[in-house]
């Protein structure tokens, strides 16, 4: 009696081993690959701003909380400007931190536009934040951030 | 891009009015991530650009990655400065160029 308890007593111990092992094998290429991701919308942000600041807030981004069907979320940008000839919003750069391909748009305003503000469907490969950099004309920057849960992930991934 | 594109604008606008454009067109915009049952990687093919002109000015210009969506649906607005023709230009990486012109009923 006491020896098949002992025997199940180990094989409990090195399923659980062999488990933990299992779990650092899985999640260390992942977390690399987390890494290269950062460093993807990183460089597109540092690419946008180059050695600005941008200032936090002015610039909404609406979109669901969670997201069904990633292939297509839609979402509306919008900043807060005047749109004159002197004081309007020249580009809004609308960055995905967690997708494969982290650019998603780059939208161009005029102040002939009147209102800085644009509306349209994006893909989100998982759960994470989306980023939005206003672009002004005499070079300082805006932005805003949003996080969305995706239910299913979209690009083809 | 074989479809036509849709465009829809208010019925009329007054000079000076804010209004909304609605754009949308057929398009796989194939992400360039995706890859075919034997192996091989499906090649990128997206609308890159989109621009709308009003009586010749540039109202509002897309730059696309691929993280737009299939059928892409562009919104954006315009303070009417005047009576005038759109012209709306989407490219995609083919080279594919479609281009729609839409008057709008200034009154």
């Amino acid at each position: 009696m006491t020896h098949t308890k002992q025997s199940r007593a180990i094989s409990r111990r090195a399923f659980a081993l062999g488990s933990t092992a299992a779990v650092a094998a899985a999640t260390l290429p992942t977390a690399l690959l987390a890494q290269d991701q950062q460093q993807a919308w990183e460089e597109l942000v540092k690419k946008v701003l180059g050695d600005a600041k941008p200032v936090e807030g002015k610039v909404a981004i609406e979109m669901p909380e969670i997201a069904e069907n990633g292939n297509t979320v839609p979402f509306v940008i919008s900043v807060d400007s005047p749109m004159t000839e002197k004081d309007f919003v020249k580009a809004i750069h609308v960055i995905a931190t967690a997708n494969p391909q982290p650019g998603v748009a780059t939208f161009r305003f005029s102040p002939l536009s009147g209102k800085a503000a644009v509306t349209s469907r994006m893909r989100l490969a998982r759960t994470q934040d989306i980023i939005a950099i206003a672009e002004l004309p005499d070079g300082r920057f805006l932005s805003g951030k949003r996080n969305v849960k995706v239910t299913i992930g979209g690009c083809g991934g | 891009m074989t479809t036509r594109p849709r465009i829809k604008l208010p019925d009329s606008a007054k000079v000076g009015d804010l209004i909304e454009i609605k754009t949308l067109i057929s398009h796989l915009m194939e992400t360039g991530q995706r890859k075919s049952a034997d192996g091989k990687t499906i090649p990128r093919h997206i609308i890159n650009t989109f621009t709308a002109t009003y009586a010749g000015a540039e109202v509002f210009r897309a730059e696309l990655h691929p993280g737009i969506s299939a059928n892409p649906f562009i919104a954006f607005h315009m303070k009417v400065p005047g009576p005038g023709e759109f012209e709306f230009t989407w490219i995609d990486d083919a080279g594919t160029k479609v281009v729609e012109r839409t008057k709008l009923n200034v009154v």
